[in-house]
């Protein structure tokens, strides 16, 4: 009787080294539960963030309002759970967006070389030089009214240059490689082998880059928001509160300091998944800035 | 090689033209400048607000390449325009910039020099209690953004005085501007005054460069520490600090040059939560005011300052580079 010869894939290797970190996995807890929260907690509140309580302005938390009341009766819990909503979905959706953004412009810029390069470096090096913030600041006005996916994109398109260069790098070495060449001398279309052989062999870096780029897009969303530059009302996400209630720290604590404190600790543990999973991939390198 | 730098500065400069007539663009067809003169009471004439506009050159009703080839023909003769205040771009720049400068320096050398130095030692004793210390301070500050740690320090400032029983108008610890207004700046109590204004915003821009640093540097480090030459410098008899610092610190720098350069560049406008929250006058605040005051000519006026500056520290980047790096120079 033959035993079926033990193997291991790579990506189960990699999920076992995830599993097996301990404060990656409590960052991945902290992820989902807050996601959870943040969608679940809708259903059975009794307020809305949309709703008014005439009875309770500027309420400390109570039984009733968690999380305390705003100046006009908004029920401050609810507002977080919204904004955290508002962050999640913009972190998550922009980091989506713009690795893959770097992954298709670094690939091409590096396969087909010549003209695309250049025109794509060119771009790149105007982006960087561009004041990114300023940029989606004046468009800002654009936003309202509109869906925030405006947004998101805006804030996707400041934020691949760097990620596309590393790509483009890895596109020139692995485009020498002979199962590329392989499929080159059969015939197989450029943009085939960008998708089928180049980009797959580059996951972990393009993970990585996408887990990072989720707290840097829910940090950057949160300073555009402070000015009144990111989300508009009446949509509120948690740069918005920030902003709106920084004031009211000392005063009335619990507007400024309950978002934030959501906020700081969905920022802490995107960024613990971003530090394991660079240690599940490449667990000779040392952990590096999330 | 001086073809090479030549035809880099020109390609330079041609980005820095092109952004700033991108952002200009941008800003002339998106802002609404009249919008100011809208709901006052009474509401002015039509024709004295396009004459005002007009002299401003921020007239929506002319066409948008004819007010861009009036201001354009301006910044080649060193003038970038009229603010909507009917004040000189280049004096607001010109005021504001070292304003920002005063905010930022205490801050970004004390921060990088501290961060690379502490990044340095943990890396050195890896796993040891100062190494567990710094790795959970950068993750922590870098997960706060800077407006919610420039808030938490400012109310801790407040905390302070109010503890330590500076209610009056003299205080510990101030949170608001640069001085206190009134005060000569150059005998030793303006000194001291501009000194308590500085220490909070000083310690948030310290804190976040700490903590960026810090952890970078450590890794640098650490991928040095291992290495082969590090080992024959002590194997050949040099004590283990002077080839840590010869050998091991100066060569773990080479990849940080290119992030202090930039860093030092983005910061004038990076500190803009600082300056905005401390009420500082610099080119931050400047940056957010040029956008929600519809100010065109000085929206673009600040993407070619953050230009030329970002360009500045791109080419000092390489020459440090150099420096550290003796291959480069070969």
């Amino acid at each position: 009787m033959t035993a079926e010869p033990d193997v291991t894939s790579r990506g189960q290797l990699v999920l076992r080294r995830f599993l097996r970190r301990r404060l990656a996995m409590l960052g991945f807890t902290i992820v989902l539960v807050l996601f959870a929260i943040a969608y679940l907690s809708p259903l059975f509140v009794a307020w809305q963030y949309d709703e008014l309580d005439a009875s309770a302005f500027l309420s400390p938390p109570t039984g009733e309002h968690w999380f305390g009341t705003t100046q006009n009766g908004f029920d401050m819990f609810a507002l977080t759970m919204r904004g955290m909503q508002k962050s999640l979905v913009v972190g998550l959706v922009g980091a989506v967006l713009s690795t893959a953004l770097a992954a298709i412009a670094g690939a091409f810029a590096g396969y087909f070389g010549r003209i695309l390069n250049a025109a794509i470096s060119a771009v790149m090096d105007l982006l960087l030089v561009l004041p990114g913030f300023l940029i989606v600041a004046i468009l800002s006005p654009l936003f309202q009214g509109r869906t925030w996916l405006f947004f998101v994109l805006l804030l996707a398109a400041f934020q691949w240059m760097i990620t596309a260069r590393i790509v483009r790098g890895m596109t020139l070495s692995l485009k020498e490689r002979e199962f590329v060449q392989a499929a080159r001398f059969m015939g197989v279309p450029g943009w085939k082998i960008i998708f089928r052989h180049i980009l797959p062999n580059m996951a972990s870096l393009l993970i990585i880059d996408a887990t990072v780029n989720v707290s840097s897009l829910i940090l950057a969303e949160v300073g555009l928001s402070f000015f009144g530059f990111g989300i508009q009302p009446p949509d509120v996400s948690l740069g918005t509160l920030i902003g709106n209630y920084s004031n009211a720290a000392l005063t009335f604590w619990w507007q400024f300091y309950l978002p934030a404190g959501f906020l700081v600790l969905l920022v802490l543990a995107v960024n613990l998944v971003g530090d394991g999973l660079r240690d599940a991939f490449d667990p000779n390198a040392p952990s590096r800035v999330t | 090689m001086i073809s090479f730098l030549l035809r880099r500065l020109a390609y330079l400069a041609l980005l820095v033209l092109v952004a700033t007539s991108a952002a200009y663009f941008l800003a002339a067809t998106q802002l609404n400048p009249r919008s100011r003169y809208e709901g006052r009471n009474p509401p002015p004439p039509a024709a004295v607000v396009d004459a005002a506009l007009d002299a401003l050159n921020l007239n929506d009703r002319t066409p948008v390449l004819e007010r861009f080839a009036r201001w354009s023909t301006g910044v080649f003769h060193g003038d970038l325009g009229r603010t909507v205040d009917n004040t000189s771009v280049n004096e607001e720049i010109d005021r504001r910039m070292w304003v920002s400068l005063r905010l930022m320096l205490l801050g970004a050398i004390l921060g990088s020099a501290l961060g690379v130095a502490g990044g340095a030692y943990a890396a050195v004793k890896q796993y040891q209690k100062f190494d567990h210390v710094l790795t959970v301070f950068s993750f922590v500050i870098l997960s706060i953004p800077t407006v919610v740690l420039a808030v938490l320090y400012k109310n801790a400032g407040i905390g302070l005085n109010n503890l330590l029983g500076f209610t009056g108008e003299t205080k510990l610890l101030y949170t608001t501007g640069e001085m206190t207004p009134g005060l000569d700046p150059w005998t030793g109590a303006g000194i001291m005054d501009r000194m308590a204004h500085l220490i909070l915003p000083t310690l948030v821009l310290a804190s976040i460069s700490i903590a960026f640093y810090g952890r970078y540097q450590r890794n640098a480090m650490l991928d040095i520490l291992g290495s082969d030459f590090l080992r024959t410098a002590q194997a050949k008899g040099l004590p283990r600090s002077r080839a840590l610092i010869r050998h091991g610190l100066r060569t773990a720098l080479i990849p940080m040059v290119t992030f202090f350069a930039y860093q030092f560049a983005l910061l004038f406008v990076g500190a803009t939560f600082t300056e905005k929250i401390f009420g500082w006058h610099g080119m931050g605040e400047y940056f957010v005011n040029s956008v929600t005051g519809q100010d065109v000519n000085s929206v673009a006026g600040v993407t070619l300052f953050v230009a030329i500056l970002v360009l500045i520290a791109g080419f000092l980047a390489d020459v440090a580079y150099a420096a550290l790096d003796p291959r480069v120079r070969v």
